[in-house]
């Protein structure tokens, strides 16, 4: 008799299964071997370091700015820009996709119109958002809140409208009313839905923050790099991308925290 | 047709010349075709047909979620106008609301204004109780803190009449609450609303295309044609009130079944061409 062998199929199946151990191996090694590459690159000097500077040297100059040149405060105003901007958007977005995706004739109404702003470039605003509103705090607001607000308009209005009907019809037939549907209906089976839109959206506003720091400010994380770059410190800039890509990873754990603690009926599978 | 059972009392719902055509001009589909219909207070009537006969539409039309293009729709007493808390409505999947637990799903209609009304406190305290009782009548009472995506398709069906039974509707439709559940899980929720029926007494309408499931539940079968979608033909089923499962191989059962299975076949062209098959393998074999 031969022996008995589990038909379990290899983690390269399409879709096949992995243990948990294997996937943080893989995922540790993912991240590790960038680094390292780095790290060479810059220790064997084959770029003079003001292009190139390694691991170290940001680590330095991260740690200078926080002591002598103010880390905190620019990270402070950069984030508050970007939840500024972006909590005006939702707040805006949530109530107007939640109409469009409920109602027909707002949908016709303002869809076709945001579908269409929303291939305007937001960073091609600029220029019209400087001459209209200035070079001050309201201005990085203004360009966050275009970059983000069409799309999440659409994403939150599409939310909505993937509730399944099945949902509606067995409330109206148990005698729910349009407010209570909405209230009671619509906004708990999307909120899921909605919750992702805000995470990837809030994703989008970092993006327009750090163009508008660019473009117009005396302070924040974008300015920052930018002036580093007027004076040669790579280092600062490499410091900034890394700073703005942790605050950027932070928050969507935070969201994701958010969504399994909110959400249990999601993601408790019998 | 038998009407003699309509004659005495009110009929719970009452169809004339019900009419439902899809779209304009020569595009239009003539989904329903003057539909006459009396369904008596407390009965327990089927309707089947081959897809497109216009059942779940005829259906839907009397939970108002569908509206008629002509003729007349009443029930208890009133014009349909629309959805209400007086025709509940069971669905074949997805009703169920996935973040509330079962027992919250139960209990939804006590959320809304219009169940509650002017309730006296005496009137919420009963209806506390029966969701317990409908939680132990469907068998979900270790269920009852459970999400719907934790159980099977047919725990979740319990649930979902239960939803629909909480709030005492005087009508309760069900199209084709079974369709997506297996043959076994399917026997057991017969008798289960077979059981529900008798103890609560409210009307069902039922709307199904498993002709067996037809005549095992109902008092009366409506069977539909379709294109356009009609009532074909309405059988009284010669079976006693309290129905077992062993009666499904009763000579009457199966003559009452091949009937209306002719009827289905014959009106919605659905037979098998035989010939056709023979002449297709035989080009095939060459």
């Amino acid at each position: 008799m031969a022996t008995a062998r589990t038909a379990r199929p290899g983690a390269w199946a399409i879709r096949g299964p992995m243990s948990q151990r294997q996937y943080w191996v893989l995922a540790a090694v993912g991240l590790i071997v960038p680094f390292a590459a780095w790290w060479l690159l810059a220790s064997i000097e084959l770029m003079p370091k003001v292009f190139m500077p390694g691991p170290a040297d940001v680590w330095a100059r991260a740690g200078a700015w926080l002591r002598e040149d103010d880390l905190a405060g620019d990270t402070l105003i950069s984030i508050s820009r970007v939840v500024i901007g972006w909590g005006l958007s939702l707040l805006i977005a949530l109530p107007l996709g939640l109409l469009i995706g409920t109602y027909k004739p707002v949908q016709a109404l303002l869809e076709p119109l945001t579908d269409f702003i929303r291939y305007m470039p937001a960073v091609a605003f600029i220029p019209l958002v400087m001459l209209w509103i200035g070079i001050d705090e309201p201005s990085k607001i203004a360009i966050i809140f275009i970059g983000t607000f069409f799309q999440m308009v659409l994403m939150m209005a599409e939310d909505v409208r993937r509730v399944p009907l099945a949902q509606i019809e067995g409330a109206q037939t148990l005698g729910a009313s349009r407010g209570e549907i909405i209230q009671l209906v619509l906004l708990p089976s999307a909120k899921p839905a909605l919750v992702d839109t805000m995470r990837v959206t809030m994703g989008w506003a970092w993006t327009y923050l750090v163009v508008a720091e660019l473009v117009a400010a005396n302070s924040g994380l974008g300015y920052s790099i930018l002036k580093a770059q007027r004076f040669l410190q790579t280092d600062k800039i490499f410091a900034g991308i890394i700073i703005i890509g942790l605050l950027g990873l932070i928050i969507d754990q935070l969201f994701r925290l958010w969504h399994r603690k909110a959400f249990p009926w999601m993601h408790r599978k019998s | 047709m038998d009407a003699s059972e309509v004659v005495n009392a009110q009929p719970k719902v009452r169809l004339r010349g019900v009419e439902k055509i899809f779209g304009e001009g020569d595009g239009a589909t003539v989904a329903l075709e003057k539909v006459d219909l009396d369904i008596a207070p407390a009965s327990f009537t089927t309707l089947v047909g081959a897809s497109g006969c216009g059942k779940s539409t005829l259906l839907r039309i009397i939970g108002g979620l569908d509206y008629q293009t002509g003729g007349e729709v009443i029930a208890n007493g009133h014009p349909v106008t629309g959805p209400g808390a007086d025709r509940a409505m069971v669905f074949q999947q997805y009703s169920l609301f996935p973040w509330l637990t079962v027992m919250q799903n139960i209990r939804f209609s006590r959320l809304l204004k219009a169940n509650r009304g002017e309730w006296t406190s005496a009137e919420v305290e009963a209806a506390s109780g029966r969701a317990e009782a409908l939680l132990n009548l469907m068998g979900l009472a270790r269920n009852a803190n459970a999400y719907p995506n934790q159980l099977s398709g047919g725990m979740q069906q319990r649930v979902a009449i239960a939803r629909a039974l909480m709030p005492r509707p005087p009508i309760l439709l069900m199209d084709e609450p079974f369709g997506a559940l297996d043959a076994q899980t399917r026997e057991v929720m017969h008798d289960l609303i077979l059981h529900v029926f008798n103890l609560e007494k409210s009307t069902i309408i039922f709307v199904t295309h498993d002709v067996e499931e037809a005549i095992y539940l109902g008092q009366r079968v409506v069977v539909m044609a379709p294109r356009p979608g009609r009532i074909d033909s309405v059988h009284t089923v010669p079976l006693p009130e309290k129905r077992t499962q062993d009666m499904k191989l009763a000579p009457e059962f199966i003559r009452m079944k091949r009937d209306i299975v002719e009827r289905i076949r014959e009106t919605s062209g659905m037979k098998t061409d035989y010939d056709l098959l023979e002449k297709l393998s035989r080009q095939a074999s060459l």
